[in-house]
């Protein structure tokens, strides 16, 4: 146990999504000493008793024990009763701002969304974005037929360290050229094997015409529409 | 000729467009002031009371109600007129009904509905070319 000057604290929360208030060392619970076994005395004792060596402190109480978080297990962040699988949603932020997007899970580590285009339809890929950079419609598509492997979480979508091979000294640092971002095979085929059966239901809608150009159109406002009091 | 067809008066039906009651009609009863009316509405929800003429748009119509008339009496007329029937018809009330259904589109009906107009309106483009290169020759 660290000294008194830095009191356990029983319960941890997110000051922001992603960062704890306390750090785990501040939650992890003090060490208890090794088990050991120790001679007594009385006949009827069983001659031997296994006694911990340091057995923490008496007052420590038995909330702090179980609500102790080991790991940094973050608390989910909450989906937004709007968004469903299959919800169609308008993206707001970033470089496919204003697509119409179909959403596929809510990521279990970051909590952000599992987006994908399709990517035929939009050139959106399968991609994570945070729900307050969306706009959920009322629009779903079928995606009971979806699978979402589970290689596809948030450390499939870590970025990509290029290699950085240390140029030797008095090499040129620019006769290397730049390494640029290539999409793995592994994407492509998740990419399609994803997108498929979204193709397959949106093309069994009976409004399959429109979903089409729907799908395949960007999100705009026009003059007096003000998206507050506009339905989507 | 008069120049207004429409006037605050006793019987006047008058449409609510602002504060409560808001998109109802109801019957001018008696004229306070300038500003403001007494107005009843017993058939569409409307409880007596006065109200500003500002918040008032009056319609075409009519009823048979004498002046501070109870609102029994303002009830029978306004039922006897139809009024509500024949408010219904008016260009006026379809364009809000109309109005309405635009506010609760959802994102894809006015996409579709986009797509509606500029097939209509390729339509319109097309026989308009037909029709000008005909007055040509």
């Amino acid at each position: 146990m660290p000294g008194k000057s830095t009191p356990r604290i029983p319960k941890n929360y997110e000051i922001s999504p992603g960062v704890l208030r306390f750090s785990s060392a501040r939650l992890s619970l003090p060490k208890r000493g090794t088990v050991v076994t120790k001679k007594i005395g009385g006949k009827k004792n069983g001659n031997e008793r296994k006694v911990v060596t340091n057995k923490g402190p008496k007052l420590f109480s038995k909330v702090r024990q179980t609500t102790a978080i080991e790991g940094g297990d973050l608390t989910h962040t909450k989906l937004r009763k709007t968004i469903t699988p299959g919800t169609v949603l308008i993206i707001l932020a970033g470089r496919h701002k204003g697509k119409r997007v179909v959403f596929l899970k809510q990521l279990a580590k970051t909590g952000l969304l599992l987006v994908t285009g399709p990517l035929k339809l939009n050139n959106t890929p399968l991609r994570r974005i945070a729900q307050s950079f969306v706009i959920a419609t009322k629009t779903k598509i079928d995606i009971s037929k979806v699978k979402v492997p589970a290689h596809i979480d948030d450390e499939y979508f870590r970025r990509a360290k290029l290699n950085k091979a240390k140029g030797k000294e008095g090499e040129d640092i620019f006769a290397k050229g730049k390494e640029e971002y290539k999409v793995t095979d592994q994407r492509k085929q998740d990419q399609k094997a994803i997108d498929a059966p979204i193709l397959a239901a949106i093309k069994s809608n009976p409004e399959h015409k429109f979903l089409f150009g729907y799908m395949g159109s960007r999100f705009a406002l026009g003059k007096g529409q003000y998206p507050h009091k506009m339905i989507f | 000729m008069p120049v207004y067809k429409r006037l605050v008066e006793v019987g006047r039906v008058a449409f609510i467009a602002k504060g409560k009651d808001q998109g109802k009609l109801a019957t001018i009863v008696n004229v306070i002031d300038g500003n403001h009316v007494l107005v009843d509405g017993p058939s569409s929800g409307v409880s007596r009371g006065s109200r500003n003429l500002k918040d008032l748009q009056l319609t075409k119509f009519k009823t048979n109600v004498r002046v501070g008339q109870r609102t029994k009496g303002v009830k029978k007329a306004f039922d006897e007129g139809k009024v509500a029937d024949k408010f219904s018809q008016t260009k006026w009330a379809k364009n809000i009904v109309n109005k309405q259904k635009r506010a609760n589109l959802t994102d894809f009906e006015r996409f579709k509905l986009m797509r509606a107009k500029q097939l209509r309106n390729r339509l319109v483009r097309v026989e308009l070319a037909k029709l000008r290169k005909a007055a040509k020759h």
